[in-house]
């Protein structure tokens, strides 16, 4: 086999210097009993070159965006990823190291990561972001749970706008714990700051509010901080990367915690993973972030290096008094993430973000033109819009794929209403978004409602 | 040199990247959004070019130690090589450009791939069904035990305690605690296995599972798994096998066969995705019939249309993950199981084996062997010996660097003490192996001989030995402008 470097002469020469006849001898520990008697019922091995040729054919199974348009939101989103991106996350000096135990062989991973923990400080206003979590999902509930390790209060109050997939995983991940999660209501789409209000007491320990929300909509949130602040609970907000390039920073909102999904910086759609989940906070909550975290050092020659610190939070020493229980993250996703940023700048971000916001703009006014498509919520929005259509989302949905073009999701899949999301990255072309309008036009006028 | 931050390479104006010119109304941010929710100072990235984004990059990389270089012997990492065949694949555009909201007719091919795969896992694990959505172990140890706690609960009481060896991974109590129950330490016989004696103490009508890592952390086979495994069983309490050192197992034993109720697998160790400088993973979690109905949801189902995912599970924990977890990984787990298959796969196991008794015989005349018997894909080594000499483990591992080879990993498992843990996995060669024992050879002669030049090791890599002391105390974790 091409992967075991030891032939068959080699091998008996292994187990004579260790002393025994036989494999069967060095397995002597597992009771007989256990041991398999015949071999595993798996498909025949295959060779590299059918296993080529059977994953085209399985790929070929599926309708990649690179030959369907792409409009699906609700989390991930077809933006560009720069062919420098993943030349950098293809060596495998990155790719085939670990967590950087040993520092001194480990400085390019060390130093990436640092660089990418002053990215995500400069993009969210925050003061000190850890080296990356599972995904924005695990992220939202590991800034849950860390809001009621700094406060010991026991209930989280969730914006109904919060994204339904990150809710549900925060409820899982709490479920074992004694913390009352509980909704903040909507008003027009976004959260309803009078309901917040009346829900705010010295019990609550952390508020959570995404923005963009799930319907798309840039909440209102000038008022929120102090809101907040005055009844000493924590502001967590969930943020999408590429907004930060124009709208207001979490930091700028008074944030304690600021998390989100980052496949958006880097990393392609991939049927929903690996992607990375980022997490800032303040400063004073330092010892209590999950995770990795990179600081800068000196050599004792006197020259720059950097190494994990604060690992006295983590699970490998502290147990189960640690912040958390991640150990593995997704550094791959976070390097790609560096290396898009870097690639980007500051204006680049912002010419990003620009372009997203004039094609979506674009886009909803010439969508919602045609007769019976409304808009759900006449409120600011970025890249991601709610439309209410004549007819069941499910059917313009699955018309619009046969044309090719995907939208959604469908909100009603996760008993959000009426209605299906549309989103555009600067990836789409104005082609693109009239061919789209095109097709809803001809949605045949037998299947509307009414 | 890559002795800068990219921070430190900024120019102004310079850019590294070309976005189209807008084909619809250029309009500014003011005049789409209102001014209150606009950013006021744009944020403080750095201005760089491509190529200088490149060479930075490029230039960082080869400060870095990897597995396409050489021995990368973290103990329970198995840091095996990663074949390039499941890197190429992994990219085609039906795999890598799929977004999960897709419908299900368009990504039949995906959900094909996923259904095979758990298949294999559960074919390879003796487990009844598999969810494919925690992102790494800890994340599987995680749903294992809300799984577990859902359990008990339908049965009236999720119970209170979870028993844990004291040579576990500091993931299991981490885990432990986060899912509500409280961590207690069941410790380890003269033998290095748990000692029965005391687990049948601990075992009560609070205790709801007991983890096992299985081989555990020192190599070793739990031999009494049948009275381990009857005893939780006996007081109604689940059996979790902690799966990071399957790699020893494939088509050896089986979990479910040996009693365990749930066991997690760690993808980016036993089947070789590659572990990216820290991750993603990928940590799936087979379960038998006692389980079943509380994965997470969805699972992948065969119907007669074809493929679906099945969310109608009224007993589900929830979810785990945003979407379905790392496909990108299963992908190349798939490659890897498909290519291998059950003879490949056995080979695997008995490869890792064999290279860990080789490397253990080569060693154990330099350095303590605590545990005196065959290991099965690791051992752990104590440089007690050397520790008496006045040179710490830690200086041993900084020394290996010198010699061209990544440490084991060191001080863990916590039960011996200066420990070196040591995991070679079956894609080393012999010459490698040999090389990595005349290496640590050489370094205990050196304690010997000149114990300064160990203690002041690393010599040759691009940094030498790094201030933890003053990395902790100025807490310098982000470049200020």
């Amino acid at each position: 086999m091409c992967w075991i470097p030891i032939s068959a002469e080699e091998r008996r020469e292994m187990l004579s210097s260790i002393g025994v006849e036989s494999f069967v001898d060095l397995v002597s520990s597992i009771p007989p009993q256990f041991r398999l008697r015949k071999p595993l019922d798996l498909p025949p091995p295959l060779s590299e070159i059918e296993i080529s040729r059977l994953m085209l054919r399985l790929s070929e199974e599926n309708h990649d965006l690179a030959h369907h348009i792409c409009f699906l939101g609700g989390g991930s989103y077809d933006h560009w990823v720069p062919a420098a991106v993943s030349s950098i996350i293809e060596r495998s000096e990155y790719y085939t190291a670990y967590t950087p135990y040993q520092a001194e062989v480990s400085q390019g991973t060390l130093q990436a990561i640092y660089e990418y923990q002053s990215l995500i400080c400069e993009l969210t206003g925050m003061d000190v972001a850890n080296a990356s979590m599972y995904d924005g999902a695990s992220a939202t509930a590991e800034a849950a749970l860390m809001s009621y390790s700094i406060t010991g209060r026991e209930t989280i109050l969730v914006s109904e706008a919060l994204n339904p997939a990150h809710f549900q995983v925060l409820t899982t991940y709490t479920s074992g714990l004694n913390l009352r999660v509980k909704r903040i209501p909507l008003k027009k789409g976004g959260t309803d700051w009078d309901k917040l209000a009346g829900m705010l007491d010295e019990r609550v320990a952390s508020v959570i509010i995404q923005n963009p929300n799930f319907l798309g909509v840039v909440e209102n949130l000038n008022q929120v901080g102090e809101l907040v602040h005055r009844v000493g609970a924590l502001l967590v907000m969930v943020v999408d990367p590429i907004s930060l390039g124009i709208l207001k920073p979490p930091g700028d909102y008074g944030a304690d915690i600021a998390v989100g999904e980052g496949q958006a910086l880097g990393n392609p759609t991939c049927f929903g993973g690996p992607y990375l989940g980022f997490f800032a906070c303040r400063k004073e909550f330092m010892r209590k972030l999950p995770g990795r975290l990179v600081g800068a050092t000196v050599d004792s020659q006197g020259r720059r290096g950097f190494v994990l610190i604060l690992q006295t939070r983590e699970q490998h020493i502290r147990r189960e008094k640690a912040t958390s229980n991640i150990c593995t993250n997704q550094a791959l996703n976070a390097l790609a993430a560096t290396v898009f940023l870097t690639l980007l700048g500051r204006q680049g971000i912002r010419d990003l973000a620009l372009l997203c916001l004039q094609k979506c703009h674009y886009l909803q006014r010439h969508l919602c033109e045609i007769d019976g498509f409304k808009l759900r919520y006449p409120s600011p929005f970025f890249k991601e819009f709610a439309v209410v259509p004549p007819l069941s989302a499910k059917e313009v949905i699955d018309f619009l794929a046969e044309q090719g073009i995907f939208v959604g999701p469908d909100l009603g899949r996760f008993g959000m209403g009426d209605g299906f999301l549309v989103a555009t990255t600067e990836k789409r072309s104005k082609e693109e978004m009239d061919l789209l309008i095109e097709n809803l036009k001809e949605i045949p006028s037998a299947k509307r409602r009414g | 040199m890559a002795d800068k931050l990219i921070f430190e390479l900024s120019g102004r104006g310079k850019v590294g990247y070309a976005l189209p010119k807008p084909d619809v109304p250029p309009l500014f941010p003011e005049e789409l959004l209102p001014p209150e929710v606009l950013r006021e100072y744009p944020p403080q990235l750095p201005e760089v070019s491509e190529v200088e984004v490149v060479r930075h990059f490029v230039n960082l990389s080869q400060l870095n130690y990897h597995v396409d270089q050489g021995l990368y012997p973290l103990g329970s990492c198995t840091m095996k090589y990663n074949p390039k065949v499941g890197e190429e694949l992994a990219k085609l555009p039906g795999f890598r450009d799929l977004h999960p909201y897709q419908p299900e007719r368009t990504v039949q091919g995906a959900l094909k791939l996923m259904y095979e795969l758990e298949e294999m896992l559960c074919e390879i694990t003796g487990m009844v069904r598999f969810t494919l959505q925690p992102a790494a172990g800890a994340q599987g140890e995680l749903t294992s035990l809300l799984m577990i706690r859902a359990y008990h609960t339908k049965r009236g009481n999720p119970r209170e305690k979870v028993i844990i060896p004291d040579s576990a991974h500091g993931t299991n109590p981490a885990s432990t605690h986060l899912a509500g129950y409280r961590a207690v330490e069941v410790k380890s016989d003269p033998q290095g296995l748990v000692n029965l004696e005391e687990l049948r103490r601990l075992m009560d009508k609070d205790v709801a599972a007991l983890m096992l890592t299985n081989p555990n952390t020192l190599g070793l086979f739990e031999s009494h798994i049948k009275e381990i495994a009857d005893l939780v069983h006996q007081v109604g309490a689940l059996l979790y096998m902690d799966g990071a050192n399957m790699n020893a197992l494939l088509g050896i034993t089986r979990p479910g066969d040996l009693g365990f109720d749930a066991v997690h697998l760690n993808l980016h160790k036993t089947f070789s995705t590659p572990h990216g400088g820290g991750g993603p993973g990928s940590g799936p979690v087979g379960v038998n019939e006692k389980l079943v109905d509380f994965l997470p949801v969805p699972l992948v189902e065969k119907g007669e249309k074809g493929y679906k995912f099945d969310y109608d599970q009224p007993n589900s924990i929830g979810k785990m993950q945003g979407f379905y977890g790392n496909f990108g990984v299963m992908v190349k787990a798939y490659i890897y199981l498909r290519m291998l298959g059950a003879k490949g796969l056995r080979e695997v196991s008995e490869g890792a084996i064999v290279n860990a008794n080789y490397l253990m015989k080569g060693l154990k005349d330099y350095y303590y062997l605590p545990f005196d018997r065959f290991c099965l894909h690791e051992f752990v080594l104590s440089g007690s010996r050397q520790k008496a000499k006045g040179v710490k483990t830690l200086d041993i591992a900084k020394r290996l660097l010198d010699y061209g080879f990544h440490a084991p990993t060191v001080y863990f498992p916590l039960i011996v003490p200066e420990a070196l843990m040591i995991e070679p996995t079956e894609t080393e060669s012999k010459e490698s192996l040999d090389g990595f024992v005349e290496a640590m050879k050489k370094i205990a002669q050196e304690v010997e001989e000149d114990p300064e030049l160990v203690r002041s090791a690393p010599h040759t890599t691009p940094v030498s030995r790094l201030d933890e002391r003053k990395a902790a105390k100025d807490l310098d974790v982000r470049w200020k402008g």
